[in-house]
C-alpha cells in the first residue's frame, strides 16, 4: 500500500476527485427521473396540467385508492407480469448458456454455419416478425396464452451472443476436461460446473431478460385479451386510452410508479451477483 | 469460433462433440418454430402486393422485385438511415466513453471508490422506466413552458422559449441523450461483468511495475475485455439500426420536424400500420443486409487485429 | 438497444377521439321520422336471428318495456354477450344506466343480463391495438365459436367508415337489427351520417351528440372585447374573419386567441364541402387550404401556438397566466378536462363562457354496431335503443355523466331549464348553444381515410407553421404520409 502511494499519489487523490464529481453528477442525472415520476404520482389529474414542479402533491393516497378501486386488475396484471418475465429471464440464460456452451466447448460440423447463423438473425427486426409471429400464433391456438410470451425466449441470439463471448475470456476448456477426467458427464458438467461460473453474466442477462419482457407492450397487446391475463404495461395502456371522465394521470403516474417497483427489487436482488463479483479469480491461474 | 485450436490435438475428445448437437438442439427447435417459420413468410410475402384497406385484404398479388425497387428509387429510404446512423451515433459515442470510464474506475483498485456498489446500482435504474413514460417526463420537462426553458430564460440565455422538438437538431440530441440515458448503465454493466473475469493481480502486478491507469486500461484491460467490447459495439450498432421505440415516442411517430428524426424502424412501422406485408417485408429484408454487412465489417474488423 | 417497443403518448391516445371532416353524400336512408310517432313498435320475439334479420315486415308487437322482457325473448339466443370497447365508458354507462344489468361482483369485466353473461373485452387503442384487435375478429366473426362471436363493438368517428363500409359488412344495418327508422327519430343527423355506409344504410347509434363550441375566458373578453355575455362575444368571432381580427386585438392586450392551431383545426376540418378521398385520389378540402393559411398568419404573427393537443403547453391556459382567450371544445372538455377543482384555475373561477364561434362542430362521442354473426340479434337490438332513444335512460345519462346526450327533444327541454346554470360557464346554461351546435353540425362529407389523413396533414403542417419547411415540402410530406397509410390513394 505505502508503495503505491509513495509512487502516484498525487495523481490518484485527483483522478479520485473527479472520479467522484462524475459519479454524483451521473448519479444525479439517473434518479432524477425517479424523483419527477414520485413527485407525479403524488399530484392529482388537475394538479398535473399546472406543469411541472419539485415539490410532492399531496395527492398520493387519492391516487393510490383510485388505482386499486379502478376496474384494472392492477394485482392480477403484477402476477401475470412477474410469471412470464421470471420465466422469460431464467428460460432464455439457461438455454442460452447451453446453446453457448455447445459452440464454444464442443467440435462439430455445423459449427461455425451455426454460429454465423445465429450472429445473422440477431439482426432480424423484431417489428417485422410480429405480424407473422401473430398469424402463426393464431393457426397454434396459442393466442391469449402466455405460451407465445415465455417459449420464444429460448431461442434469444443477443443473449446467445453474450454468453459465447463471456466463456470467451472467461471459460478454460481445461477445466472442462479436467472434470470429464474425474467421470463428469457431459451435461451434469454443464449445470454444475459451467452455469456456476457464468452466474455474473447470468445474471446480467437475466436482468436485461427480465425488464425487456416486464416493459414489453407490443406483443403481449397482440396475444392477450382476456383482462385476467393482461399484463401491467397493457393495463396502463388501458389506464391512458380511459375516457375523459375517468381520465387521471395521477392515477397513471401512480400506476407506473408501482410497476417499476417490482423490477427494482428483483434488479437490486440480482446486482448483487454482478456487483460482488461472483467468479473473480475462481478458474484463472 | 476459436474452439477448434483449444483442443485440437486431443483425440478422444470426437465422442463428446455430439454433445454439441444436443444442447443446440433447444435454441434451434424454439428458434425454427416462433422465429424462423414468421421471417421466412415475411422474405417470402416481400415478392407481393399484400396489404389491408379498411378491413379488405388486398393481395396477395405476385410483383416481383417490385416493392423492393420502389424503396429503393425513393430518396427517402437514405434519408432514414441517415437519420438512425445519426441519431445513433448522438447516444453511443457518450455512451461508450462514459461506460468505458465508469467501468475502468470500477475496476482500478488504486482508486478504491467507495459506494461502487449504490453506483453501480444506479446507473441501470433509468432502463428500468418503459421508454413510454420516460418520453412522458421528457415532454414535461423541454415543453415550451416547462422548467428547462423557463430555466434557461430565467438565466437569460434564452429570450422566447426555444422548441426542442420543432428543430432538427435539438430533437436528434434529445433522442440520442434518452438512449445514452437508457443505455449507458447497460453498457457499463456488460463491460463490468466483462472485467470480473480480469483477474484483478494482473493489475497489482502492473501497478507494482510502475504503470499508469492509462497504460493499465489499455494494453491489459481493453485486451482482455475485446469479446465483451465487441459483443457491445454490435449489439449497439444493431440496436441503433433497429432504433424504434425512442423517436417514435418523443416524435409521436412522425419523426418531426421535417421527417428528420425519422428511423429506418419507423418507417417499417407506417407500413404494418395498415398490414403492408409486401413493403414491409422488403423494407426488413433490406435491412437485414446493411446490418449483416455492418456487423460482419466490425466483427472482422475488431477480432482479427491480433490475437492474444 | 433491445427492443422495448411501447405504447405511444398520451397524446396519441388521446387524439384517437381527433375528428373527420369530409364525406361521401349520405342518401338519405334514415330520413328523419316524423317525431309524433307513437312509441316505436319493438319488436317481440327473436326467431333464429337469420329470420328475424331479413323479415322485412316487422310484425310489431306492442312495445312494454322493452328490457324487462329481453331475458325472455332472447332465451333461445347466445349465452354469452361480448363486447368489445377500448376503454370502460360505455361499460360503465350500461352498468349504471340498463335496466336489468349486474355487475360481477369478482369479474369487473362481466355481467349478467338475465341469463346472458355480459364480457367486456378492453383493448386499448395504443399502438392501434383495438382496431388491429377487430380486424382479427370481426371478418371471422360468423365462423366463431357461438360463446366467442362478437356482439357488438363499439368505434369513434374518425375510422368509423372502416367498419361502416366493410365489405363483407361486419356491422349490422339497422334494418337487419329490426330498428326502423321511426326508433331513432330523435337523434341528431350528424351521429347518423358518421355511421352510414356508402350505400345509405344506417349501421351504428350513438347516445352522445358531442357538439361543441368556442369556450372563452371571461375576464379576457371582458378586457378586450368589452363584454363577457356569449351573445355579444359572438359577434366577435362570428365568422372567421372577424376572428382573425378579434385576434390582433388580442395580441394588442398580450393574449393568445386561442392555445394553438390545432384548437381550430377540427372546426375548419367539420366544414368541408368535400371529403378528403373522392374514389382513391386525396383531396384538400378549401376550408382545409383555409386553415393553414388563418393558422399561419395567426402563428407569424405570434397570435397563437403549435402545441399538440393535450400537452402540457397546450394546458396552460386553463390558468390565467396562460394567457389564452379560448379554447374549442364540447361539454366534456368544460366539465372534466379544464381542472375544475384546482384552486386558481379559470374554471375553478367559474369565468369560462360558451358561445357557438365561427362554425358549427363536434368532438368526440362513441358508436354502437351490432357485429355481424352475432348470436344475440334481440339483445343487441335492445341495449342499442335502450341506450341511445330511450329518453329516461338519457337524462339518467345526462344527469349522472354529464354527457351531451343525443336527444334534440331532450336537450331542448334543458336548454329551456333557466334553473339550471354551470358553475364553471359562470352559471351560463350552455344546453341552448350545445343543442343549435348539433342541429348544425353536418359530417355528410366524411370518408374512410379520415383518420389517417387528419393526423398526417396537422403533423405536417406543423413544420409549415413553425418555418421549418415550405408549404410545398409540407405538402409533399403529408403525400408521403398518406402513400405510407394507404397505398391504395393516389393525388
Amino acid at each position: 500500500m505505502d508503495n503505491r502511494r509513495v509512487k502516484t499519489g498525487a495523481s490518484v487523490t485527483t483522478r479520485r476527485v473527479i472520479a467522484y464529481i462524475v459519479l454524483v453528477l451521473i448519479t444525479i442525472l439517473c434518479l432524477f427521473w425517479f424523483y419527477v415520476l414520485f413527485i407525479n404520482a403524488t399530484r392529482s389529474h388537475s394538479d398535473l396540467t399546472k406543469g411541472f414542479t419539485l415539490i410532492p402533491g399531496g395527492n398520493a393516497l387519492a391516487n393510490w385508492n383510485n388505482l386499486m378501486h379502478s376496474t384494472q386488475p392492477v394485482l392480477s396484471g403484477m402476477k401475470n407480469s412477474l410469471i412470464i418475465a421470471v420465466c422469460a429471464a431464467v428460460l432464455s440464460t439457461y438455454f442460452s448458456t447451453m446453446t453457448a456452451y455447445a459452440i464454444h466447448a464442443y467440435d462439430f460440423k455445423i459449427k461455425n454455419a451455426m454460429f454465423t447463423f445465429i450472429l445473422a438473425v440477431m439482426m432480424i427486426p423484431t417489428q417485422v416478425v410480429a405480424l407473422g409471429f401473430i398469424n402463426l400464433m393464431g393457426k397454434m391456438h396459442l393466442m391469449d396464452t402466455f405460451t407465445p410470451l415465455i417459449i420464444p425466449a429460448i431461442a434469444a441470439p443477443a443473449t446467445f451472443f453474450y454468453m459465447k463471448q463471456y466463456m470467451e475470456s472467461t471459460l478454460p476448456m481445461a477445466l472442462l476436461e479436467a472434470a470429464r477426467i474425474d467421470g463428469s458427464g457431459e451435461f451434469r458438467t454443464f449445470n454444475s460446473i459451467v452455469l456456476p461460473l457464468m452466474k455474473p453474466a447470468i445474471a446480467v442477462q437475466a436482468i436485461f431478460t427480465f425488464v425487456a419482457s416486464w416493459n414489453n407492450y407490443f406483443t403481449p397487446a397482440l396475444v392477450l385479451t382476456t383482462d385476467k391475463k393482461k399484463t401491467l404495461p397493457i393495463l396502463i395502456a388501458q389506464l391512458r386510452s380511459a375516457d375523459f371522465l375517468k381520465f387521471d394521470m395521477g392515477q397513471v403516474y401512480m400506476m407506473i410508479a408501482f410497476s417499476i417497483f417490482p423490477v427494482i427489487i428483483v434488479y437490486l436482488i440480482l446486482s448483487k451477483y454482478i456487483v460482488g463479483g461472483v467468479a473473480v479469480g475462481a478458474v484463472k491461474g | 469460433m476459436d474452439g477448434g485450436k483449444k483442443k485440437g490435438g486431443n483425440s478422444n475428445v470426437v465422442k463428446y462433440n455430439k454433445w454439441g448437437y444436443i444442447f443446440l438442439l433447444p435454441f434451434i427447435i424454439v428458434y425454427a418454430v416462433f422465429q424462423l417459420i414468421p421471417f421466412v413468410s415475411t422474405i417470402y410475402y416481400s415478392f407481393f402486393e399484400n396489404y389491408r384497406s379498411g378491413l379488405k385484404q388486398i393481395g396477395p398479388n405476385f410483383i416481383g422485385f417490385a416493392n423492393y425497387a420502389e424503396l429503393l428509387s425513393n430518396a427517402d429510404i437514405w434519408k432514414y438511415t441517415e437519420n438512425t446512423f445519426v441519431m445513433w451515433v448522438i447516444g453511443f459515442l457518450p455512451q461508450i466513453i462514459v461506460s468505458l470510464l465508469l467501468a475502468a474506475w470500477f475496476s482500478d483498485p488504486s482508486l478504491r471508490i467507495k459506494g461502487q456498489r449504490f453506483f453501480k446500482t444506479v446507473i441501470y435504474l433509468p432502463n428500468l422506466i418503459m421508454a413510454a413514460a420516460f418520453a412522458m417526463l421528457f415532454f414535461t420537462l423541454f415543453a415550451d413552458s416547462g422548467p428547462i426553458n423557463s430555466m434557461l430564460m430565467q438565466l437569460g440565455i434564452l429570450s422566447e422559449p426555444y422548441k426542442f422538438m420543432s428543430n432538427t437538431g435539438s430533437a436528434r440530441i434529445l433522442v440520442g441523450f434518452m438512449n445514452f440515458l437508457m443505455w449507458f448503465g447497460n453498457t457499463t454493466i456488460l463491460l463490468l461483468a466483462g472485467m470480473m473475469g480480469i483477474d484483478t493481480s494482473l493489475f497489482e502486478a502492473a501497478e507494482v511495475d510502475g504503470a499508469t491507469a492509462g497504460e493499465i486500461f489499455w494494453k491489459i484491460t481493453m485486451p482482455l475485455l475485446r469479446p465483451i467490447f465487441v459483443y457491445v459495439l454490435i449489439t449497439s450498432l444493431i440496436g441503433g439500426l433497429q432504433m424504434f421505440d425512442v423517436p417514435q415516442i418523443l416524435t409521436n411517430g412522425e419523426g418531426a420536424p421535417d421527417r428528420t428524426t425519422m428511423t429506418l424502424i419507423m418507417y417499417l412501422n407506417k407500413h404494418l400500420f395498415n398490414k403492408n406485408y409486401g413493403m414491409s417485408g422488403a423494407l426488413s429484408v433490406i435491412l437485414l443486409i446493411v446490418t449483416g454487412v455492418l456487423s460482419f465489417a466490425v466483427y472482422k474488423f475488431t477480432t482479427n487485429q491480433e490475437s492474444y | 438497444m433491445k427492443k422495448k417497443i411501447v405504447s405511444i403518448m398520451l397524446t396519441a391516445a388521446m387524439t384517437a377521439t381527433l375528428l373527420a371532416g369530409c364525406g361521401s353524400t349520405a342518401a338519405d336512408t334514415a330520413a328523419p321520422a316524423a317525431a309524433e310517432e307513437e312509441a316505436a313498435p319493438a319488436e317481440e320475439e327473436a326467431p333464429a336471428e337469420e329470420e328475424a334479420a331479413h323479415a322485412a315486415e316487422e310484425e310489431a308487437a306492442p312495445a312494454e318495456e322493452a328490457a324487462d322482457d329481453t331475458a325472455a325473448a332472447a332465451s333461445d339466443e347466445g349465452k354469452v354477450l361480448n363486447i368489445q370497447c377500448w376503454n370502460e365508458e360505455f361499460k360503465s354507462r350500461v352498468t349504471d344506466h340498463y335496466p336489468g344489468y349486474e355487475a360481477d361482483a369478482s369479474d369487473p369485466n362481466s355481467g349478467k343480463i338475465g341469463d346472458v353473461t355480459v364480457k367486456w373485452i378492453i383493448t386499448p387503442t395504443d399502438d392501434n391495438a383495438y382496431q388491429n384487435h377487430l380486424d382479427e375478429v370481426l371478418p371471422t366473426n360468423e365462423s366463431a365459436a357461438d360463446d366467442d362471436k362478437v356482439d357488438i363493438f363499439l368505434i369513434e368517428a374518425d375510422y368509423a367508415l372502416k367498419y361502416v363500409n366493410a365489405d363483407p359488412a361486419v356491422a349490422m344495418s339497422m334494418d337487419d337489427l329490426g330498428i326502423a327508422a321511426s326508433d331513432i327519430a330523435d337523434q341528431y343527423q350528424y351521429t347518423q351520417d358518421i355511421v352510414t355506409d356508402s350505400n345509405g344504410s344506417l349501421r351504428g347509434l350513438s347516445w352522445q351528440a358531442c357538439s361543441a363550441g368556442l369556450i372563452y375566458n371571461r375576464d379576457i373578453a371582458a378586457e378586450v372585447l368589452g363584454t363577457e355575455e356569449p351573445a355579444e362575444v359572438q359577434e366577435f368571432v362570428k365568422d372567421w374573419a372577424t376572428f382573425n381580427k378579434t385576434a390582433e386585438d388580442l395580441k394588442a392586450a398580450g393574449y393568445f386567441v386561442e392555445s394553438t392551431v390545432n384548437d381550430s383545426y377540427r372546426v375548419y376540418s367539420n366544414n368541408v364541402s368535400k371529403p378528403w378521398v373522392d374514389g382513391t385520389t386525396v383531396q384538400i378540402d378549401a376550408n382545409i387550404e383555409k386553415w393553414v393559411e388563418d393558422s399561419k398568419a395567426l402563428v407569424d404573427a405570434k397570435e397563437t401556438n403549435t402545441y399538440d393537443l393535450w400537452s402540457d403547453d397546450w394546458n396552460k391556459g386553463f390558468y390565467p397566466e396562460g394567457k389564452v382567450f379560448a379554447y374549442f371544445g364540447p361539454a366534456w372538455l368544460i366539465n372534466f378536462c379544464m381542472a375544475a377543482d384546482t384552486e386558481g384555475s379559470v374554471a375553478n373561477a367559474g369565468r369560462w363562457g360558451l358561445c357557438v364561434g365561427p362554425q358549427s362542430f363536434y368532438w368526440g362521442g362513441t358508436w354502437i354496431c351490432g357485429a355481424v354473426g352475432t348470436d344475440n340479434p334481440t339483445l343487441v337490438k335492445d341495449i342499442m335503443l335502450t341506450m341511445t332513444t330511450d329518453k329516461a335512460v338519457l337524462k339518467e345519462i345526462v344527469e349522472k355523466d354529464s354527457d351531451c346526450v343525443n336527444s334534440p327533444s331532450l336537450l331542448g327541454e334543458l336548454a329551456a331549464d333557466t334553473s339550471f346554470g354551470s358553475a364553471i360557464l359562470g352559471g351560463q346554461n350552455p344546453y341552448q348553444q350545445l343543442a343549435d351546435g348539433a342541429e348544425k353540425v353536418d359530417m355528410s362529407n366524411i370518408s374512410d381515410y379520415d383518420q389517417g389523413c387528419n393526423e398526417s396533414f396537422q403533423a405536417a403542417m406543423k413544420d409549415y407553421f413553425e418555418g421549418k419547411v415550405d408549404y410545398d415540402k409540407a405538402i409533399s410530406n403529408f403525400q408521403t404520409a398518406v402513400k405510407e397509410k394507404y397505398p391504395e390513394l393516389s393525388f
